[in-house]
């Protein structure tokens, strides 16, 4: 049994749909007085962070605790990484700190990948952001936040807009959504796309004023400044005029579309902040559904253990 | 990334009947009456049942208890998945649905209801999610079927049928809402 997420197209339907619903069970914790389950006690996750994210790492960090397992944030700053310790090195040492999943975000493509296969640790790995590749649980907060607001994802029209080129979370977004069978259209200045998207299960366009009329959702990338090193376009300006979503072309969406963007935003470059804040925006509702997205990936590959043993099964296992 | 496909994995509906439909009906009209007569009435009285079979048992007694009073007392489901001490055991699984009546449970009687009573261990693990959701003034246990067996000190109050087995044997119990019919049957372990 694969017990590592590494890629959002690792995911069957099935199995999407599995960690969506847990995630919806498990959303409904946040009503209750004690916020907690006892499912991962004992266990012990390690957040391994080489690039700073403090949204996603107190989101892993959060929906371990919540399942009580014992949580260790390891940033690449700081510690024994800038002093010129390897990645094997530094799972070797998580490996004998007896680490059952290591949570990983690293500046360079396929580094969970090589983590997950090269047998330097035996927890689980999953991808919590690599490079310009992956970052599979955004998508299944993303999808999570689509099937809450719009009911399904069969057959729904969303256009990603932005960067693409630099975002790992356009990259997942497309491989899961089309996996639960939506249509998607990345929407981009062609130097924002990346060599070969035309072998993504996907459409493309280079123009959002086209796309957003027959849009259900609509999902605003951030515009990476830090990854900006070569000119890409003209000016910010001019990209926020063509690409930005600002009032007057929200209001070309059909009524029930939502706008959604994963945060950090540039509020005024890829979205003004009249639409960040507006009714239809989901930009808020994501980080809670992340918790519960992280919660439930964590809770499916950490709970069970193969192969079964116990006597009963639930019919009669009382 | 592989995932337990969710839902119990019942064998296929093999083995003698020992309750029949009419006998399950009896049994719950029984234990209705037991919990009206013990609580004084069920003003105070909340059912939730275990998934996936103790949820419509809770249901038929809740509809049960009003035919009598004048009102059936909430009823909801308590999911014990998350609780379970031999979670680490087996394969990971989808979680049942929990839903605790708006009132809550604080100062109430709650009425835990399950098809089956076995080892103990999922009652334990109820009794773990319960203490999360608030503090009832007493918990109580009805199931349809005590098959013995237990390995911990945990007894029902209420019982349909004390069906005494071997551990070769198997108890499957069968409702209309999952099952398309009402019986229990006993099978042998293959």
């Amino acid at each position: 049994m694969k017990r590592h997420l590494l890629s959002a197209a690792d995911l069957t339907r099935d199995d999407a749909v599995a960690i969506l619903d847990t995630a919806a069970e498990l959303a409904r914790l946040a009503d209750r007085p004690i916020k907690k389950l006892p499912t991962l006690r004992g266990r012990t996750v390690v957040n391994l962070f080489y690039e700073d994210s403090t949204r996603t790492r107190t989101s892993f960090e959060l929906a371990a605790k919540r399942l009580s397992a014992d949580v260790i944030n390891f940033a690449a700053k700081g510690s024994s990484v800038s002093k010129g310790e390897s990645l094997k090195d530094t799972a070797l040492t998580l490996e004998a700190m007896g680490a059952d999943a290591v949570v990983v975000r690293h500046f360079a493509s396929g580094a969970p990948h090589r983590l997950a296969t090269a047998g330097w640790i035996r927890g689980s790995v999953i991808n919590a952001g690599d490079g310009t590749h992956e970052h599979p649980t955004q998508a299944l907060l993303d999808a999570y936040t689509m099937r809450d607001r719009l009911g399904g994802i069969e057959g729904r029209r969303v256009s990603i807009v932005g960067d693409i080129l630099h975002s790992r979370v356009a990259r997942s977004n497309v491989l899961l959504l089309h996996t639960l069978g939506a249509e998607v259209t990345l929407v981009a200045p062609p130097t924002l796309l990346p060599v070969g998207v035309g072998s993504w299960p996907c459409a493309v366009s280079y123009d959002l004023d086209a796309e957003l009329p027959k849009s259900d959702v609509v999902m605003m990338l951030r515009v990476q400044r830090e990854r900006m090193n070569a000119a890409f376009f003209p000016s910010a300006r001019e990209y926020s005029r063509r690409y930005g979503l600002h009032s007057e072309r929200m209001a070309t969406l059909p009524e029930h579309a939502i706008v959604m963007h994963p945060g950090p935003m540039n509020r005024g470059m890829e979205i003004t902040a009249p639409v960040a804040d507006s009714v239809r925006s989901t930009i808020v509702e994501q980080v809670s559904n992340g918790l519960s997205v992280r919660m439930a990936v964590l809770y499916l590959l950490l709970s069970g253990s193969e192969p079964a043993i116990g006597r009963d099964d639930e019919t009669e296992g009382a | 990334m592989a995932i337990a496909a969710p839902g119990p994995a019942r064998g296929p509906a093999s083995g003698r009947p020992v309750l029949e439909a009419a006998d399950v009906r009896r049994a719950l009209t029984r234990i209705a009456h037991e919990i009206i007569e013990r609580n004084k009435g069920a003003r105070d009285v909340v059912l939730l049942g275990i998934p996936t079979r103790g949820v419509p048992l809770a249901r038929r007694l809740a509809a049960r208890i009003g035919e009598v009073e004048g009102e059936p007392p909430p009823v909801g489901s308590l999911d014990v998945t998350m609780y379970r001490d031999d979670i680490a055991l087996r394969p990971a699984r989808s979680p049942g649905r929990t839903d605790v009546p708006p009132a809550g449970v604080d100062d109430l009687v709650v009425v835990l209801v399950d098809d089956v009573l076995f080892s103990g261990r999922t009652i334990r693990a109820a009794l773990d999610a319960l203490n999360d959701i608030g503090r009832p003034r007493a918990v109580q246990l009805a199931v349809l079927v005590d098959r013995g067996h237990r390995e911990l000190p945990i007894r029902a109050d209420y019982v349909g049928k004390n069906l005494p087995t071997s551990l070769a044997e198997t108890v499957s119990v069968r409702l209309a809402e999952h099952d398309d019919e009402d019986c229990v049957l006993l099978g042998e372990r293959s």
